[in-house]
């Protein structure tokens, strides 16, 4: 427990939640990689536990630390923005397989939220927490949009997203082991597509070319929710 | 230099930005921008050096600048009760059938196109 007028002088200016941020996620990446990047427990995890265990032992309130943080996050919109250039690198490899990811984008990105709403509809879960896992499988900023239309909460739709990056990129390992399956673009393209911004990490630490597939299953899912998810949703009642 | 580089990714956002507020669409200015910038590119057909220069180290910190916000959610499983297990169990079966959907799916598709 740090006393509060300490807290007070340190979270005056941003400075104290910048530290915060890149001291957790150098850490996070040290143990990351001390464990042999484990694929069930990506360094954003590692790094997010740490912190939240620093602020539960500080006294640190969340909220006042990312507000301060948001001075970092602010970026994420223009690091989205610079996914368009690994995407335009592999245009050519994308160009190849048009055909196929037409296809294959519009039923699984819309299985991604059938067999979850199955599966939690089944187990008695109630509408509301149904409409928060709803964009589970969609990159964070939009997936905000999307349940807010839907009227689901956004703290839920957060926790949602993060087991689902995690479970994405352990199921992406797992089931390529299983079927065999050693091409980049396949493994890029299914973490994009089920596991959003997390999963596109994990496809950059794969490869440039996994990284770009990623990057395009993640903005086509993101984009094809979006503008049909909750027109489908209220056509359902 | 970086610097030139880093307002092409900013600009392109904040025109992600007006398409939005123009379109109404329900979609982040980010992915509108990304997408308008692999377009650019392949007109223009070339990356410039100061974009690669502000692009690569972004995208390599991308992990970091989702940590602050994944932090959040241990702070709210308090409120949820008897129903995270039921959560959890439904978002990771979930997720373990579309990918193998995605994988299944996907590789017939590119068998059937080498085919031809």
């Amino acid at each position: 427990m740090l006393s509060s007028a300490l807290l007070e002088q340190l979270t005056a200016t941003p400075l104290f939640a910048v530290a915060l941020t890149l001291t957790a996620y150098l850490m996070g990446m040290a143990i990351f990689r001390y464990l042999k990047q484990p694929t069930w427990l990506p360094a954003v995890l590692i790094a997010a536990l740490l912190m939240a265990v620093f602020l539960l032992i500080s006294g640190l309130q969340y909220l006042v630390y990312q507000q301060g943080a948001a001075w970092l996050t602010i970026l994420l919109g223009p690091a989205t923005v610079a996914l368009g250039m690994p995407l335009y690198q592999q245009f050519p490899r994308i160009r190849e397989l048009w055909r196929p990811l037409v296809i294959c984008l519009p039923v699984s990105a819309s299985m991604a939220v059938v067999y979850t709403l199955g599966i939690a509809w089944l187990m008695g879960l109630p509408e509301p927490v149904l409409a928060s896992l709803a964009a589970k499988s969609v990159t964070a900023p939009i997936a905000m949009g999307i349940t807010q239309a839907l009227g689901g909460t956004i703290p839920l739709l957060m926790g949602g997203l993060l087991i689902t990056g995690v479970a994405a990129i352990a199921c992406v390992s797992l089931a390529t082991r299983w079927m065999n399956i050693s091409d980049d673009r396949l493994i890029g393209f299914a973490l994009g597509l089920n596991g959003h911004a997390i999963g596109t990490v994990r496809a950059f630490e794969i490869s440039p070319t996994a990284g770009a597939f990623a990057s395009l299953g993640m903005s086509l899912t993101g984009i094809f929710t979006a503008l049909l998810l909750p027109m489908i949703w209220h056509l359902m009642g | 230099m970086a610097l030139g580089g880093f307002l092409w990714l900013v600009s392109f956002w904040l025109i992600g930005e007006v398409v939005v507020y123009l379109t109404a669409l329900p979609v982040s200015s980010g992915v509108l921008g990304m997408l308008l910038l692999g377009i650019t590119l392949a007109l223009r057909g070339g990356v410039p050096d100061s974009l690669a220069a502000a692009a690569q180290p972004l995208i390599a910190l991308l992990a970091m600048l989702i940590m602050p916000g994944v932090v959040g959610v241990f702070f709210v499983a308090g409120e949820l009760g008897g129903q995270w297990v039921a959560i959890i169990l439904s978002l990771t079966l979930g997720t373990l059938l579309s990918v193998v959907t995605t994988l299944w799916l996907m590789r017939r598709l590119m068998r059937g196109q080498d085919a031809k």
